[in-house]
């Protein structure tokens, strides 16, 4: 049997490309340290127009500004659509033109985006979608799980509670999965404490004004409310409402707006005894998504979905986040690559998620 | 003007007339210019593009725009104006998705009762002397709300042969380009060359004219959104098998997209005046503004300026040269 020399030329390079893109360590966890410092990494976002958007872009922009410093990857670039659709999907299939070695997306919609996607797929691209997901199985997907966050704060309420109280719950917008989520992590998680009554539930539609306007407008029916459960962007006007009606304050738990936090530490300083805890999602999710692009692109085994643990703030580290967030902001910190490594890595062996890190000062 | 209109709204005898075929001409030069600077453009920019495939991929998301085009031709031909369109297509999206694969036939008649609703729309605008705008965007309240309705959650599934059907290679030349030829082909001989097709733009002209001269203005009209029904299902049908699923909202942005196409295209908001010709290059210049600034690195948030500013450009043109005239 011959053997032509052009296929163990072949054959011999294939072994060196494969040992390039080994990783940190010999089971396969840890940062992916194969060669990416030729590849680019475009975002293809569906909407800019509102704060937290704007934030996730700055956080992106820090993320692979410092990568293409540090010879990381070569290129990145953002294309924003004006949350549509068919918008996006056409910059997606010109991204496929120019080339990007991987495409990470915050979808317009969770369905309609899966043929392109399958089209960048097929052409050996890698997607990574994330925040607005979509559900074409070939792409990797960094994701929260915000089942868990209905159930960490009704976990919280019962035990502040002593298992038993009036609880109001302000929702998200109605119809969107986000919102179904939590709920659903309320509901599950209340039903084990039957001593727990969920008095009024209003849709505040992540916003401080709406949120003050319906929580104002169920409250001369409701009876003495022991708590408030959000899902972050409408505490603030909760307390505005309570405060208008003449309402004793009940212990609201908080997103992780700025003016939120501003409120809670003025209320912490008002009574040191107020007990709660802050959480919503964070912008800097962005830059997890790069990373994980990146790391698929070194060579790292990656699990198809990566869950995000969502950045809870306690009084301890109240202080600290506050002042390194400007007036409006969202509190994220940028993600870096060893920690998305290791995400990625407790995602694949099932282990507890990192917990989220503090932001620095010029994160937000 | 008048001399427009004289042609448009004569008997229907006046398709020999001279006059309107080198205005029509004129029409369309102007766009199909703007269209070849663009993929040249283009090309240079990223040579990539120049490929079968990457001409493929580029004018993938031609296919929806182009029918969704015809069909707003196809309204604007009377004057009128179709605020519904994006929403409609987006309906069919989602019943196409919902129903097609798994129940053909209530599928089917579904979306036939789709384009019936739309021939009755322009009926009920004739009927009524209603004014198109508002009848319309009530309408695409209808549509929107019909296809949360059935669809409230983005999902469904495309059936294989839809999806087959708008992926075809075929040899040499890309299905988007091939369809878009055959398309204008069919939209020139069915409004410039048959004989009804002078009476549907008449009505958008001069229905006096039309009605004197023995024809139905109602049946016009009908035929006219009935039509439009029937470019809009295509449209929606096509976004389904690109996109392999439904989304009551996907479709919206068609709307304007659609009266933009035409326009550029070469045609005119009053006087029954279109080049469907020009719509299918005009969805074309649409579609390519946002993959010409992205290649060209200028950031998409330009985009619908961009395309509002073509818009404007082209109407602006369009009046200095009616002036010398």
């Amino acid at each position: 049997m011959r053997i032509a020399p052009g296929t163990l030329l072949a054959t011999a390079l294939g072994l060196a490309i494969i040992s390039a893109a080994s990783v940190g360590h010999a089971d396969g966890t840890g940062v992916a340290t194969g060669d990416t410092s030729g590849k680019k990494i475009a975002l293809s976002n569906s909407y800019a127009g509102n704060s937290w958007r704007q934030q996730m872009l700055k956080t992106w922009d820090r993320a692979t500004a410092d990568a293409i410093k540090d010879k990381v990857i070569k290129a990145a670039k953002v294309v924003n659509a004006n949350a549509s659709a068919p918008e996006q999907a056409n910059h997606i299939e010109s991204l496929i033109v120019e080339g990007w070695d991987a495409i990470v997306i915050n979808a317009a919609s969770p369905t309609a985006l899966n043929g392109v996607i399958q089209e960048a797929c097929d052409q050996h691209i890698v997607v990574v979608v994330f925040d607005g997901l979509a559900t074409a199985p070939c792409a990797y997907k960094v994701a929260y799980d915000y089942t868990a966050m209905g159930k960490m704060e009704a976990d919280f309420a019962i035990k502040k509670l002593g298992g038993k109280g009036n609880v109001l719950e302000v929702r998200g917008i109605a119809g969107v999965s986000v919102d179904d989520d939590i709920h659903k992590g309320l509901v599950d998680t209340f039903a084990t404490a039957p001593g727990i009554k969920v008095v009024g539930s209003v849709y505040g539609n992540w916003t401080q004004t709406i949120a003050q306007k319906e929580v104002a407008s169920v409250l001369p029916s409701l009876p003495p409310v022991n708590m408030v459960v959000t899902q972050g962007g409408d505490g603030w006007g909760t307390f505005q409402a309570f405060k208008a009606a003449g309402r004793p304050t009940p212990t609201i738990v908080f997103g992780n707006r700025q003016d939120e936090l501003k409120l809670w530490s003025d209320l912490l300083k008002a009574d040191p005894g107020y007990d709660t805890f802050s959480a919503s999602s964070a912008p800097g999710c962005a830059s997890v998504a790069f990373w994980v692009a990146q790391q698929v692109l070194a060579g790292k085994k990656v699990p198809n979905t990566i869950y995000l643990p969502l950045p809870r703030i306690e009084q301890a580290d109240l202080e600290s986040w506050l002042k390194v967030m400007p007036d409006g902001a969202v509190a994220t910190p940028v993600y870096s690559q060893a920690w998305t490594a290791d995400l990625i890595d407790a995602n694949a062996a099932g282990k507890p998620l990192p917990p989220s890190p503090v932001a620095k000062l010029g994160d937000m | 003007m008048q001399r427009e209109v004289a042609s448009a709204g004569g008997a229907p005898a006046s398709d020999a007339d001279p006059v309107p075929r080198r205005r029509f001409s004129g029409r369309v030069l102007l766009p199909a210019a703007a269209l070849a600077v663009m993929l040249a453009a283009i090309f240079v920019l990223q040579p990539r593009a120049m490929s079968y495939n990457g001409m493929r991929l580029l004018l993938g998301f031609s296919l929806p725009l182009m029918f969704a085009a015809m069909a707003q031709m196809c309204v604007i031909a009377a004057s009128d104006i179709d605020l519904g369109l994006g929403t409609y297509i987006g309906l069919v999206n989602s019943l196409s998705a919902l129903l097609l694969a798994d129940r053909p036939l209530l599928g089917v008649l579904s979306l036939v009762g789709c384009v019936l609703a739309y021939a009755g729309m322009g009926a009920f605008i004739e009927a009524r002397r209603l004014p198109s705008i508002v009848v319309t965007l009530g309408a695409s309240f209808v549509w929107l709300g019909l296809a949360l309705l059935v669809l409230p959650t983005p999902g469904g599934a495309s059936p294989a042969w839809l999806s087959a059907l708008v992926r075809l290679k075929p040899p040499l030349v890309p299905l988007s380009i091939v369809v878009a030829v055959l398309l204008a082909l069919v939209g020139h001989w069915l409004f410039m060359r048959s004989s009804y097709g002078v009476v549907l733009r008449g009505i958008g002209s001069t229905p006096q004219a039309v009605r004197r001269a023995g024809w139905s203005l109602l049946t016009a009209r009908t035929v006219l959104y009935g039509l439009a029904g029937v470019f809009g299902l295509i449209a929606g049908l096509v976004l389904t098998g690109l996109n392999t699923t439904g989304d009551a909202n996907f479709g919206a942005p068609y709307t304007l997209l659609s009266i933009s196409a035409v326009i550029v295209g070469g045609g005119e908001f009053f006087g029954g005046i279109v080049a469907p010709v020009g719509a299918v290059i005009g969805a074309f210049i649409m579609l390519l503004t946002g993959s010409l600034l992205s290649f060209m690195d200028v950031s998409t948030d330009w985009q619908l300026s961009v395309q509002g500013a073509i818009l404007i450009l082209v109407l602006g043109t369009r009046a200095f040269r009616r002036r010398r005239a």
